[in-house]
């Protein structure tokens, strides 16, 4: 298996722990990622505020890229993976706008023809038949007793239409996943909601009302910890979480790891290896469950 | 034969909400609604709701089913059951009054809010002030509101901040502001720009996902943020956010992380920078600040050229 790896931005910067336990899991389980070096910034739902042209010719560029290579294009990002369908979504429906794109795109030496490559975050290749069946006979050490919260990220869901979801409002890609690494998923409602990250400068006590009730919502269905397909949403209950009143308050709190790095675990990589003691909660607790189950 | 799993409150009789199960054998194709009605008219006369048009126009009959907002005239009970069971609740960030009908007294003072009306202070035509399809275009989607409150019901910001405009109200406020015979444009966008309004919006679509009609209101406050911007409205954390971001994937293709924050916030913000100051500082000792020399992405001149072709 090949693909084109658009790693986004927050994975080569704040988060760069995404990055390697990407590389990890890709490696124990024989996927070849082919960084896409040269590909600008999806613009995060924030650059089409500004102008949705530029936004959308700047991704054409990224998949240009990916049908120069003939690979499908794999995020690690759920808001990568959301702004980028958008573009695709956004090209696609509209002809003139697809040329108009394409002329901009010329002067550097690329075409975008549509069609030809898929765009898909690492869960969805993870969380079909053949996906699961890989990771149960790669796992080296099941995850056993571990309770884990599914947090998907408002934009693998939503718009419903661009998901790659039967049911946004019902996935279970995630869970299925864990189900496969041998942990246990835990259902929660907040599992579909949104961390709060994009108001965290605008509104601070919004945004970290809306994490904190996410991240109580998911320690009170009893999960050992919150695992995550977008690295935004990690920054938000993981950086952030100290700062969290309502879950001071409680006296709670919860680990919170990206998905590559709870498969990369199940693969037999160290937590170290895998950048978990670069987290801002201590991911100690879990080896100890783990340990208590082995 | 499917279960109605309704949640009742009469204050009247008990402060206290309780959910109550009916049960009924609907037809093929009956919507929610016709379900409600005939448990209404055959089980319990005291089940109230709202409703009017059956035929999701009027805007009447929102409530949530299965946990979302809808229109009960406009889905279909056999869609919505799950395990034979369609759980019915009033709408949520409003409060409820009885049954499945809530205040709309929020709602309906964050429309006044907006000015819902044309304002332009040149002397009136003889006849009507006219547009050609294309200006009616920009405020096509936002002019097919119902006000049922669905996106208001469901929106993840309005329930953690009440204070927040809500959807419905941005949506209706891009009406106006996208409207060519409105003159009040910058007036508008000033107001919109405050605490509370367009730059609050936390992105989770929610509103699009509830929405019955073409509205998408997440998208009209994406171009009330583009109009905010383009007129210079940028005296705020949201605008200098946006340019900040832009600008930075112009140098380099790829986001900087670390001057994006100071140069949102404002560099003169010191109230706002020194609250930065613990996460900066806890994620600096894990090594979790992006590196110094901020590196640009392969082939970053191309991405140059596109900004500049664009004019951006
Ligand atoms: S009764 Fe009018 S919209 Fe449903």
């Amino acid at each position: 298996m090949k693909f084109a790896l658009f790693t986004g931005c927050v994975a080569r910067g704040a988060t760069r722990e995404l990055m390697l336990s990407t590389k990890a899991a890709a490696e124990g389980l024989g996927i070849d990622f082919v960084e896409m070096k040269s590909a600008a910034c999806c613009g995060a739902g924030v650059m089409p505020e500004k102008s949705p042209l530029l936004t959308d010719t700047l991704n054409a560029r990224t998949f240009a890229l990916a049908e120069e290579q003939n690979l499908d294009l794999i995020t690690i990002c759920s808001t990568c993976q959301g702004n980028l369908k958008k573009s695709e979504y956004n090209i696609n429906s509209d002809i003139e706008y697809k040329d108009k794109v394409n002329h901009v795109l010329k002067g550097g030496g690329h075409q975008y023809q549509g069609g030809k490559i898929k765009i898909k975050h690492f869960s969805d290749i993870l969380a079909t038949p053949e996906g699961l069946q890989m990771l149960k006979e790669k796992i080296k050490r099941p995850l056993t007793g571990l309770k884990t919260a599914a947090f998907y990220g408002c934009y693998v869901l939503r718009p419903s239409e661009l998901s790659e979801y039967e049911d946004p409002d019902n996935p279970t890609a995630l869970e299925e996943i864990f189900e496969a690494l041998g942990a246990t998923p835990v259902y929660y409602e907040s599992r579909i909601k949104c961390c709060g990250f994009p108001i965290i400068m605008m509104n601070k006590d919004a945004s970290q009302a809306m994490a904190g009730n996410a991240l109580i919502d998911a320690i009170q269905s009893g999960a050992n910890c919150v695992v995550t397909g977008c690295p935004l949403c990690h920054l938000s209950l993981d950086s952030y979480q100290p700062d969290i009143e309502s879950l001071r308050e409680k006296g709670y709190s919860i680990p919170i790891l990206h998905l590559p790095q709870l498969v990369a675990l199940a693969l037999g990589y160290s937590p170290k290896d895998i950048g978990m003691d670069s987290h801002i909660v201590a991911t100690a607790g879990l080896d100890s469950i783990l340990a208590a189950h082995a | 034969m499917a279960t109605f799993r309704i949640k009742r409150y009469n204050p009247e009789k008990s402060p206290d909400s309780y959910y109550q199960d009916f049960e009924y054998d609907f037809p093929e194709g009956a919507t929610l609604l016709d379900c409600l009605n005939e448990i209404k008219w055959t089980q319990d006369g005291s089940l109230t709701y709202r409703m009017s048009c059956r035929s999701a126009i009027c805007g009447s009959c929102g409530m949530k089913g299965n946990g979302h907002a809808l229109l009960a005239c406009q889905r279909q009970a056999a869609h919505l059951m799950k395990d034979g069971v369609v759980t019915v609740e009033p709408m949520g960030n409003m409060t409820p009054i009885k049954d499945l009908v809530v205040d709309f007294k929020p709602f309906w003072e964050k429309i006044d809010q907006i000015k819902p009306y044309l304002k332009n202070k040149e002397k009136p035509p003889e006849k009507e002030r006219r547009q050609t399809p294309k200006q009616f275009k920009v405020i096509d989607d936002a002019s097919t509101c119902i006000m049922c409150g669905a996106c208001y019901s469901d929106c993840q910001m309005l329930e953690v901040d009440g204070n927040f405009l809500g959807p419905a109200a941005l949506a209706k406020a891009q009406r106006f502001v996208g409207d060519s015979r409105d003159t009040a444009t910058l007036e508008r966008i000033k107001e919109l720009s405050q605490p509370g309004g367009m730059w609050d919006c936390t992105h989770c679509g929610e509103c699009v996902e509830r929405c019955p009609k073409p509205v998408k209101p997440f998208d009209r406050i994406k171009e009330l943020m583009a109009v905010g911007l383009e007129q210079g409205v940028h005296g705020n954390v949201g605008a200098r956010h946006a340019l900040s971001f832009t600008k930075s994937i112009k140098k380099s293709g790829c986001l900087n992380e670390a001057t994006l924050p100071v140069e949102s916030i404002g560099y003169f913000n010191f109230k706002g920078l020194f609250d930065l100051l613990p996460v900066g500082l806890r994620m600096l000792f894990k090594g979790k600040i992006p590196p110094l020399i901020h590196k640009s992405c392969e082939d970053v001149k191309d991405v140059k050229r596109i900004f500049e072709e664009l004019g951006e």
